[in-house]
């Protein structure tokens, strides 16, 4: 019997180690791979609670109705927007690049090339 | 059973399917070499041993005794971990594969798969509820053996080869997880023994009792093209072999390795064949299911479903050696758009119509 | 015990995928690290009788976004991160602040263990495929449509700015 909020604080700890990452790395593809790591954070809470609003029957202690399996359909839904951003923003990357050509954050400030 | 019977047992099979996997794996290279060799009209291995069976063994011993060359350069954590993480992917599918019924030794009835457990007289659960999703999770976690083997060679020969194999591996990953979904649809379940569970009578149409045995072959020939299709290009071989073609990119991305890394990609690429072989089995065969034959001794009636299993993956091993030996391989482009234009629209049509009659049927 | 002690390996496996996510300056060692992280969350979800949303997190996320991440790291080869610089506002109000919102969560976690209680490896059939399949598809199928829409967005829109100019 592992404690609910053990889970949660793990969740915690990997949000707060995405957006670390996110402020304190330079390189724009390792940016990115903080913001994925949010994203699976978020993942984790999601699962958590569906697991323990399903073994509580389903209901909130206002007496509201929840399906606990939702949390994992929107696991799913999260997974299918992160798939789709990932593709989008890896190609402006590539597409920077090419202009560019670096991958440092502090050297693509200025419009100007 | 208790937990401790579950662990002894899956350990001993563990052993015992490694052990036959890698002899297996080994004696499909004698196979291939005879069999190509005979269609090219020439003999292959004949001086080790009788008809050349002893050639594994002299070529296992020559990798093993041969120089482990690193070049300079290289990244060196994943130019040694990319070999191994092909190998254990490979290794990984056979957790789940069922190759038989239960067995009852001492009073346990134990499943002859490394991952299911019976419990009790009831039969209980005696298989993963996904087993075929953690097929297609192995496979996708393969493709990274392939990419960083490439990439951390610092050769421009394994750049591009790897490229082009990772590129080629998760093109035609889409057609074969979706010529899966028509059998899925038909048999409501992921998991493996049931869908083997379910091939075990014969068609009944309307009343009508045909007498063909109930595999999904049948229904769903057209899948089981596509699947065959995609699983070859997904285990590299010919006519899909462009990544590692010698005229074409000296070795692709196994360029740069040596003896017993250079073994490991081997083994995994076989591994993958026999993976393949025995999901065609399972899914679209009848797993273990065949005639029962009478007149046998009751010791060979009670292994024979595992000789059925057997002889029927050894047809597709025999069916990957024979194509080898006969097509010409694509080319890049041609690969390409055959996985995505073609493959990938014929499943989708297939699981539009698989899911229509079965709706439509119920 | 075991529930616990499986958790706490696989908590490990996480957060010390994460810590090296951060440490290490070439890209593709974080890569790889991202690709541990995922897997020991497969894991846990595993504990937490998700099977499925396993299964997928294994084969969409390790098997397919990071595979995405991997190309685009040995294409572009950009080589190990330089030291530079960042904004400095950044640093100054965000880490204190990320690491103030990890320590007040954690914090409220503990507090409130009494009234959380506690999760179990559950053996019924809770996260089986058809029982997703049929909240998916029926409770949940305007998302659904929405998202497959967004997925063909995402398809022209990477075509398009992936294409190199002519």
């Amino acid at each position: 019997m592992v404690p609910l909020s053990w889970y949660l604080i793990l969740s915690a700890v990997l949000f707060c180690l995405g957006v670390l990452g996110f402020l304190l790395k330079r390189n724009i593809i390792t940016i990115f791979m903080s913001i994925e790591l949010m994203l699976n954070a978020v993942n984790l809470s999601f699962v958590a609670f569906a697991n323990y609003w399903n073994a509580r029957g389903g209901l909130l202690p206002s007496g509201k109705a929840v399906v606990g399996l939702s949390g994992h359909v929107f696991v799913f839904f999260v997974m299918v927007v992160a798939a789709a951003e990932a593709a989008v923003g890896l190609a402006i990357i590539i597409a920077v690049f090419r202009t560019r050509e670096t991958l440092n954050v502090d050297r693509v400030n200025l419009l100007k090339l | 059973m208790s937990i401790t019977i579950f662990i002894l047992a899956a350990v001993i099979k563990i052993v015992l399917i490694v052990f036959i996997m890698l002899t297996a794996v080994a004696y499909t290279t004698w196979l291939e070499r005879k069999v190509v060799a005979r269609i090219q009209n020439r003999w292959g291995p004949t001086r080790v041993g009788p008809f050349g069976l002893l050639q594994p063994l002299a070529d296992g011993i020559k990798f093993i005794l041969k120089e482990d060359l690193v070049p300079s350069g290289v990244h060196k954590g994943l130019y040694i971990m990319a070999p191994m993480l092909a190998l254990a992917m490979a290794l990984i599918s056979f957790a789940v594969i069922p190759f038989g019924d239960a067995v009852s030794i001492r009073g346990y009835q134990i499943p002859l798969q490394i991952t299911g457990v019976t419990m009790g007289a009831d039969g209980g659960r005696s298989d993963i509820n996904i087993g075929l999703l953690i097929i297609l999770g192995a496979t996708s976690i393969g493709v990274y053996g392939i990419a960083l083997a490439g990439w951390s060679s610092n050769s421009k020969y394994s750049l591009l080869g790897s490229l082009r194999a990772s590129a080629q591996m998760i093109s035609y990953e889409l057609a074969l997880g979706l010529s899966l979904v028509g059998i899925l649809l038909l048999s409501g379940s992921l998991s493996l023994r049931e869908i083997v569970n379910q091939q075990s009578n014969t068609w009944v149409i309307g009343g009508f009792n045909t007498h063909l045995p109930h595999w999904y072959i049948f229904p769903q020939f057209i899948a089981f093209f596509i699947y065959l299709m995609a699983a070859y290009a997904e285990t590299n071989r010919i006519p899909f072999d462009l990544p590692e073609a010698e005229t074409e990119l000296v070795a692709g991305y196994h360029t740069e390795y040596s003896s017993m890394k250079f073994a490991m990609f081997f083994m995994a690429e076989y591994l993958n064949m026999f993976t393949v072989g025995c999901l065609a089995t399972i899914l679209f065969f009848g797993g273990w299911h065949g005639p029962a034959l009478p007149f046998l001794p009751p010791l060979l009636q009670a292994i024979l479903p595992l000789l059925y299993f057997a002889a029927k993956v050894l047809f597709f091993i025999f069916l990957y050696i024979w194509i080898r030996g006969t097509l010409p391989r694509f080319r890049y482009d041609q690969l390409m758009a055959f996985g995505w234009k073609f493959l990938l629209p014929l499943a989708i049509a297939n699981i539009i119509v698989t899911g229509l009659i079965v709706a439509l049927g119920a | 015990m075991v529930h616990q002690i499986l958790f706490i390996i696989f908590a490990l496996m996480c957060v010390a995928g994460a810590v090296n996510l951060l440490r290490q300056t070439h890209p593709i060692n974080s890569a790889l690290s991202l690709v541990v992280v995922m897997a020991s969350l497969a894991l846990i979800y595993l504990l937490l009788g998700a099977e499925f949303v396993a299964a997928i997190q294994v084969i969409v996320y390790a098997g397919a976004i990071m595979v995405l991440f991997v190309f685009v790291i040995m294409l572009l080869n950009a080589g190990a991160e330089e030291r530079s610089s960042g904004s400095r506002i950044a640093l100054i109000i965000g880490v204190p602040g990320a690491l103030v919102l990890g320590v007040l969560v954690g914090w409220i976690m503990i507090g409130q263990n009494k009234q959380l209680g506690s999760v179990a490896i559950s053996a019924t059939d809770f996260g089986e495929t058809h029982f997703i399949a049929r909240l998916l598809f029926r409770d949940f199928l305007l998302p659904f449509e929405v998202t497959s829409v967004l997925i063909l967005i995402a398809i022209m829109g990477a075509v398009v700015l992936g294409r190199k100019e002519s």
